[in-house]
Parts: structure tokens; C-alpha cells; sequence
């Protein structure tokens, strides 16, 4: 095949995988920007949630659509239940602590999973068409190309959401100056328990999203680490920096897969992520706040 | 031995020093006051160098620091205490008071992990000269081998004091060194900064909103404005000064004692 | 830190306590011995996290990772260059020291999550390099270890083994406490506390993250270097995440910033998944199941489950813990702790 096609059509693909990684790093950020948590369990809430739609639509034959709303509603609960339970009472201790935290909590989901769903490859609905996209003589597979689409379609209603919406306001004003926000009668709690859902949703759509491409399985989780870079380099608290960036290492993913052999697919994120540190470690968007002497 | 000349400090518009400088003389007791807002934490971070001055220089026993890093002015002899109290925690007294020696001491990793005999008459030496010199002098004999968290406040500013003094420096900062005490823990301290400057000879900057404190142990004065030095002069010329009456007074929350 | 008044009853009751373990392996089963010696080589390794996590406040997610740098070291000096293993292990120490500056150097001068990124990339990186880096590290299918030579014993079985790591830990650990009570070890803390006045009093910040974590690296090597003996067998299968979050579970189970707290931590973690084991088997062998599929994510939540409760309700671990009990037994409440100022 023609290399430049070949080039393109790869590029395409990782874009479009990127969509998911920017929709799965937006959840972070929105967690990071509220509350100046780092939240290491991403992943696997992601991962949680895509093992609640397999048992719902798949164990309890309730079919997708039923099977993403209580999706959704566990993804949700359980997000309020560790805001509630492990991160409150974190308030005002060290950073470092709570990143411990955060990362203990993705261990013990990690095992919850791997226990209760087993190690094995599940199959759940196939919620996207599998019918190539073909653009300009670049086949890109339905799958992906629809999971970006949709991801798309949600980055823009959350983004629409934090600008125009009252609790999107709130969210953005306690992100900026908490101590300000309090005074004007906005209750930074909520704001940071509303900060946790908002990750829930969008992990959980990601999660849909990623099993449906990919396949539903324990390992799942640990495509948010991926997302590591995705959120170094857009920088942490940049909404904006952190959806180029999704796509932007979605897309050398793909090319370095492309170009050095599949099995270097799943080390660039993190070679790429030292990079960054190495160079510019606030990162594209990221405000000067984020460095120190 | 502290000459501070004229120091701009500007934070994108906000003016926060406008041509400040305060002379710190060789063994005397130098305070500098102000209303709040007047800029005296700023020039105690522009002296030990965290915010850089856009413009004015900072020298120490006539060598210029303006350039170096804030662990660099410990090593030229600066030492400092901190407005809120900054005691590392999980440490003893003793352990928080050594590290205030930190830059008199040699030994590293290897030299300590070894136990090699270097390393461990440096320690001895340093611990004689702790209770030789600081315990005594700062009364902390009971509370030595207590965590500093568990100690009251007073306390605790008496060890951060220690702390400062351990490394025999050329200049001492002292930022508000009796906020937030009872007027018994106030004559204490303020007998403390005396003693230290009667035995040792060092010579202290202090940042105080306590009057009494401040008249009553200075030997000189400077008094800020919104960032501009307004008055300096022995505590007879301050209290006299007109324009330090005004500034407190249109201001109105210092109580002039 | 331990009173400086009671130093010489401390070094009583651990000189009593070397001695008992020079006696165990005439006492017990050859599985306690084995236990004790996997017991010991963690020992090393938790030591080398506190150092990093618990006193300098460095997190790490990769210590593993480093630990294997330190086995395949290990085996690859035994193979290729045919070092004894007096060299080999100092060579692993230093090869783990070398990979963790390489990977924390850049995030030393910023904030501390960055560095948490930075190990994390680098667990998965080195296990990648493990796995993939065929010609060297022979893949998943690992690499032989040859016994270690002692005065032409080799250290063929479990006792053997157990009396070299018994050595290594006694040494190790009396480096440690000597660092942790000198100058530099009051530097690690002041680190961790409040980074801005340390500079004020003159402790170089970057420099002492800088030896913390490549001190904390070198333990992590000699770990893995005699692991490599231990097990005469290395492959990248023992060093992955998991590994990391046991190691992280014990530092915070024992007690941030606690010499003593390390080896408690240690010595809990490792019976940890023994118990763990025990436990499932016979809950399942009651009810019929064969529970051993779900003993990985078993430990993955139970870990996970200790590093957030110890955090949470006993941040500083087990050796607080033991501390107050025996405080409660031994003194009566102090009452000059607060006097001494009026208030």
C-alpha cells in the first residue's frame, strides 16, 4: 500500500482513538481542577463502569440502552461513595496522601473487578456499527470512527455545560479561587462531589466506548495511565490543552505503532510522558502555577 | 552588616516596595514596622530571597547576596523565623534545633550511613553545643525530646528561635516574633531576643506589630508605608514623627502603646 | 524517632534479637526459613521506599520495577561477566540507583506529582524493556540464577540463602538508622515538611530528593540482586504493578518515616497473601469453590484496602500503634509536655 495513505490512515485511526483518551482525561482534569486531587483510579472506575453495562445488558438481559442507564447510575454512585468515604476525610492532608489514596482505591477496584467478573474476555453488545468509515480512500474501522464521533458529541455538551449552566459556573468559579467561591455562597463540597460525577459519566461513556472497541477485559483500567501523558501534556488544569493533547497522542500512538511495530503501541504514552516532564512539564495549555522553583 | 538599598518590588501592577532600604548595624537590635499592608513580609522574602527585587540590592557583612538562592544566604550566615510558626513535624526539639546547624555540618550520606568518626564528632559536638548554648539559654531543657507538634505555641516560637540561633548567624530575622502571645510569653520572648543580642552580639531584624515590644527593645527604627519607608530614627524619633502618627492613626488598627 | 536517653537498651534488645534469628533455622520447618529469607529481601526493599516515601515524602509507584533492575543485574553479572555475587550485589544496587536518578532526575526540581508519574511510566517502561529486550533478558521465559558462592559454599538451599540475607539486613538496616539519625536524615524530613523554610536553613532541596531517591533505588536493587539468588530464577512476571502497591502498602501498614515501622510493615505484608491464601482456600473448601483464581485480585483489593484505611484512620501505621501500647504499659501520661509557657 502507499505509504503516504498508509500514514494517513493510521494518523486518522489514532485520532480518532484519541477522542477517547480526551474524554477520559477531561474527567480528571474536571476532578483536579475542583478539588487539586490527582485522581489515579480513573481508569478503573472507567473499567467498573463498563463491567456494570456487560452485566446489566449482557447478565440481566436488559439490552444496551437500559444497560448504559444503570451503568451510569452505579458509575455515579460509586464515584459519591469515594468522594464521600475516602477523599473527604483526606481534606487538608498532604498531596502525596492523597494520591495514595486515589492510586489504593484504583488497586482495590482493580481487584474487585478481577474477582467478581473473572480474568477472562467478555463480549458485550455491540453498540457500534462495524461498517467501515471511508474517507478520501482511507479505510478507518466503524468502530472507531463512531466511538469518536460520539465522544465529540459528548466533549462538546460537558464543555457547554461548565460554561453555560449554573453548576458548571460553580464548578469553573471554586476551581479558580476556592476560598472566593465559598464567600459567594457556593458550596465547594457539592462542587467537588458534582466534580466527581461529572468524571463518573464520562469514564463511564469512555468505558462503553473502549470496550466496545476494544474488548472487556480486566487490563481495561490501565488504559488511563495512558492517559497520564494525555493530561501532562495538555496540561493538568486545561480542559482546552487536554482535548489537543488526547487526540494528538492518540495519534502518535497509532504512528509509532505503525512505524516501530504494535507492541511499542503501548509504551509511547509513557515514554511520551517523561518526554514532556523532560522538556515542558506544565505542558501545552497548562498555567505557570503548576511548576515551582 | 545588613544593607538593603533600594528595593522595587513590583508583583505585574501591584507596587508592593518602592525604593526601600533598611540598614541592619553590626550587633544591634533594628525593627521595622508598619500598618498592615505596609510591605514588611515582602521585604523579609525579597532579604531572603525568594521574590527577586526588580530593582536594589541586599549585602551581607558587605558581601552583595541579591544573586544567590535562600540556601546560599544560610551558608553566608542569614537565618530567619518564620510569622507562622514553621516547625517540621514529626521531629523532636532537639532534632528541629539541629537542622538549624544544617549548613556548619559536613557529613553525608556516606560518611553518616557508615558511622565514620568524622560524621560522629561532628554530632557530639554539635549536641554539647546545643546544650551548652541553646538549651539553657532558651530555658528548653524539659521539652527537648518532645515532638514539636505536641508543644504549645509559646513553646514552639522558642524553639523556632533556637532553631535560628543554632547556626550562630551573622543576621537574624525574626518575622513577628511574639504574634499571637499573652503580654507574659511577650516579655519572655523580648527578654530572649535580648539576651541573645547581649551574649552572642548578633545582630536582629525584627517585623513586629507589638509596640511595646518594638519601642521597647529596639535600637533602631524603620517604619513603612504602603511600601515606601516613611520614618526611621531611634523608637523616641518614630514615636515623635508625625507622619508615623498619621499612618497609623488613618489606618486606625494599631494600638501606638 | 526513638529518645535519645534510652539508646543503649534499644541495642540490647536488637543484639537479642540478631542472635534469635542466627539461632531460628535450627528451630523451625524449612517453609518458615524460606519465609524468613523472602521476609528478609522485603525488608530491604520497604527500608528503600521509606527512605524515598515515608521520609523525604517522594512517592514512587515503580519501586518494583527497580527491584527487578537489581535481579536481572544480578543474574546477568552471574551469566555474562561471571562476578561473584560480592560484586553483583552492590553492582545491582548500583544499576537500580542509576535506572531511578534516570527516570526522577527531571522531576526533582518540580512538583511531587510529576515525579509519581514519572515512576509510574518508569514500571511500566522497565517491565516493557523486561519482556520485549529478548537477546538480553531472555523474554517471559526469564533467566537461570546460579547459587552464590561463599567461600566456595554455595548457597544452595534455604538456610544457606537465609543467613546471607540475614547478614544484608542487619547491615542495611544499621545504614539506614545511621542516616535517618544524621544530619542528612533530619534534611529528608525537613524535605517532606516544609520545603521552603528547609531552603531558608540552608539544606539544598534538590539535592537531598536527589540522594533520598537514589539511596531508596539502591536498596531496591540489592532486594532484587538477592531475590535473583533467592529464587535462582528471574523473569519479568515477579516485578510488575502489583509488586509496587505491596511495597508502597507495607511502607504505609508499618508507619511512614519509621525505621522500625519499615520492618513491621515488612514482616505484616508478608504474611499478608499466606494468610490471604489460607484464608480463601478454606472458605472455599467449606463451601465447595476453588477460590485460588480470584487470589491476585484478591490481594489487589486487600492492599488497596490497607493503603487507604492505614491512611485514613493510622497514617503513621503499626509502629504508632506499637508506640502508644507501649507507652500505655510503661509511663504514666507526661505532664510537662505542655508547660513551660503560660497559656
Amino acid at each position: 500500500m502507499n505509504p503516504f495513505v498508509a500514514f494517513a490512515e493510521y494518523s486518522a485511526v489514532g485520532i480518532a482513538g484519541g477522542g477517547i483518551y480526551a474524554l477520559i482525561a477531561l474527567g480528571t482534569v474536571v476532578i483536579f481542577k475542583s478539588s487539586q486531587t490527582f485522581n489515579f483510579a480513573m481508569g478503573e472506575m472507567m473499567m467498573l463502569s463498563a463491567y456494570f453495562f456487560y452485566t446489566a445488558a449482557v447478565t440481566f438481559a436488559l439490552g444496551p440502552l437500559l444497560g448504559l442507564i444503570l451503568a451510569l447510575v452505579g458509575s455515579v454512585a460509586v464515584a459519591l461513595l469515594i468522594e464521600r468515604f475516602a477523599l473527604r476525610p483526606m481534606m487538608g492532608r498532604p498531596f502525596i496522601a492523597v494520591v495514595m489514596v486515589t492510586f489504593g482505591i484504583g488497586s482495590i477496584l482493580r481487584g474487585i473487578v478481577g474477582m467478581v467478573w473473572g480474568p477472562a474476555d467478555l463480549q458485550i453488545p455491540a453498540i457500534l456499527a462495524r461498517t467501515p468509515v471511508i474517507i478520501g480512500g482511507m479505510f478507518i474501522p466503524g468502530k472507531t470512527a463512531r466511538a469518536f464521533a460520539i465522544a465529540v458529541v459528548i466533549v462538546c455538551a460537558l464543555i457547554g455545560f461548565l460554561r453555560y449552566s449554573r453548576a458548571g459556573v460553580a464548578l469553573r468559579a471554586a476551581a479558580a479561587d476556592q476560598i472566593t467561591a465559598y464567600s459567594m455562597g457556593i458550596d465547594v463540597r457539592r462542587v467537588v462531589a458534582f466534580s466527581w460525577v461529572i468524571a463518573a459519566i464520562t469514564g463511564c461513556i469512555s468505558g462503553v466506548l473502549m470496550a466496545n472497541v476494544n474488548s472487556l477485559n480486566p487490563s481495561l483500567g490501565l488504559v488511563a495511565l495512558n492517559v497520564l501523558s494525555v493530561i501532562i501534556l495538555g496540561g493538568m488544569n486545561s480542559i482546552g490543552g487536554v482535548l489537543v493533547a488526547g487526540l494528538l497522542i492518540g495519534w502518535l500512538e497509532s504512528v509509532t505503532g505503525w512505524w516501530f511495530g504494535t507492541e511499542f503501541r503501548e509504551i509511547t504514552p509513557y515514554v511520551l510522558a517523561l518526554l514532556i516532564l523532560l522538556v515542558r512539564p506544565t505542558g501545552l495549555f497548562g498555567s505557570a502555577q503548576v511548576e515551582r522553583i | 552588616m545588613l544593607r538593603v538599598d533600594g528595593i522595587h518590588l513590583a508583583f505585574g501592577g501591584l507596587r508592593a516596595l518602592s525604593g526601600v532600604s533598611v540598614h541592619a548595624e553590626r550587633g544591634r537590635i533594628t525593627s521595622v514596622i508598619g500598618p498592615n499592608g505596609a510591605g514588611k513580609t515582602s521585604l523579609f522574602n525579597v532579604i531572603s530571597g525568594f521574590y527577586t527585587p526588580q530593582q536594589g540590592t541586599v549585602a551581607l557583612d558587605g558581601q552583595p547576596i541579591t544573586a544567590l538562592r535562600p540556601s546560599a544566604r544560610a551558608r553566608a550566615g542569614m537565618s530567619r523565623t518564620f510569622q507562622n510558626i514553621a516547625l517540621f513535624h514529626g521531629m523532636t526539639v532537639l532534632d528541629n534545633i539541629k537542622l538549624g546547624a544544617h549548613t556548619t555540618l559536613k557529613s553525608g550520606v556516606f560518611s553518616a550511613g557508615f558511622r565514620l568518626p568524622g560524621a560522629r564528632r561532628e554530632e557530639r559536638e554539635l549536641s554539647a553545643a546545643i546544650q551548652r548554648d541553646i538549651i539553657g539559654l532558651l530555658e528548653l531543657d524539659t521539652v527537648q525530646h518532645h515532638y514539636v507538634e505536641d508543644l504549645a505555641y509559646g513553646l514552639q516560637k522558642r524553639v523556632e528561635l533556637a532553631r535560628a540561633l543554632v547556626m550562630k548567624p551573622k543576621i537574624l530575622l525574626l518575622d513577628e516574633p511574639v504574634a499571637g502571645m499573652n503580654s507574659e510569653e511577650k516579655s519572655e520572648m523580648s527578654r530572649f531576643v535580648l539576651n541573645v543580642r547581649k551574649d552572642w552580639h548578633t545582630s536582629v531584624l525584627l517585623i513586629e506589630h507589638d509596640m511595646s515590644m518594638v519601642m521597647g527593645i529596639s535600637d533602631h527604627i524603620v517604619v513603612l508605608s504602603f511600601g515606601k519607608p516613611i520614618a526611621a530614627g531611634t523608637p523616641d524619633e518614630v514615636r515623635a514623627n508625625p507622619d508615623v502618627i498619621k499612618a497609623y492613626l488613618g489606618t486606625g488598627d494599631e494600638a501606638a502603646s | 524517632m526513638p529518645h535519645a536517653p534510652r539508646f543503649s537498651r534499644n541495642t540490647l534488645w536488637a543484639l537479642l534479637l540478631v542472635a534469635a534469628l542466627v539461632a531460628l533455622p535450627a528451630a523451625v520447618p524449612r517453609y518458615w526459613i524460606y519465609f524468613a529469607g523472602l521476609l528478609g529481601i522485603n525488608i530491604i526493599a520497604v527500608h528503600g521506599l521509606n527512605i524515598m516515601t515515608g521520609y523525604t515524602g517522594l512517592l514512587s509507584l515503580g519501586h518494583a520495577a527497580f527491584v527487578g533492575v537489581g535481579a536481572y543485574t544480578v543474574a546477568l553479572a552471574q551469566s555474562r561477566l561471571g562476578l561473584p555475587f560480592y560484586l553483583a550485589i552492590p553492582l545491582a544496587g548500583l544499576a537500580a540507583a542509576v535506572m531511578g536518578v534516570g527516570f526522577g532526575l527531571p522531576s526533582l526540581r518540580i512538583r511531587g506529582l510529576y515525579l509519581v508519574i514519572a515512576t509510574l511510566a518508569a514500571q511500566f517502561i522497565l517491565n516493557f524493556v523486561f519482556v520485549h529486550w529478548q537477546s538480553v533478558t531472555n523474554g517471559d521465559a526469564g533467566l537461570t540464577v546460579q547459587p552464590a558462592m561463599v567461600f566456595g559454599y554455595p548457597l544452595n538451599n534455604e538456610t544457606r540463602a537465609y543467613y546471607l540475607i540475614l547478614a544484608c539486613d542487619v547491615a542495611f538496616t544499621l545504614f539506614a538508622v545511621n542516616v535517618i539519625r544524621s544530619r542528612v536524615g533530619r534534611a529528608f524530613v525537613a524535605v517532606r515538611e516544609r520545603d521552603r523554610t528547609a531552603e531558608v536553613l540552608g539544606v539544598r532541596i534538590v539535592w537531598y530528593k536527589f540522594v533520598a531517591f537514589a539511596l531508596g533505588s539502591f536498596y531496591a536493587g540489592v532486594a532484587g540482586g538477592l531475590l535473583a539468588y533467592f529464587n535462582q530464577f528471574v523473569n519479568p512476571e515477579q516485578f510488575g504493578l502489583l509488586l509496587s502497591v505491596f511495597f508502597l502498602s507495607a511502607v504505609i501498614v508499618g508507619g511512614m518515616g519509621s525505621i522500625l515501622g519499615a520492618i513491621m510493615g515488612a514482616v505484616f505484608m508478608t504474611l499478608l497473601p499466606e494468610i490471604l491464601r489460607g484464608g480463601a482456600l478454606s472458605i472455599g473448601g467449606t463451601f465447595g469453590f476453588d477460590l485460588s483464581s480470584i487470589l491476585v485480585p484478591l490481594r489487589e483489593t486487600v492492599f488497596g484496602l490497607l493503603i487507604v484505611g492505614f491512611l485514613i484512620l493510622e497514617p503513621r501505621g503499626l509502629a504508632q500503634l506499637w508506640k502508644r501500647a507501649r507507652y500505655a504499659l510503661h509511663r504514666p501520661p507526661n505532664p510537662d509536655a505542655r508547660s513551660g509557657g503560660a497559656s
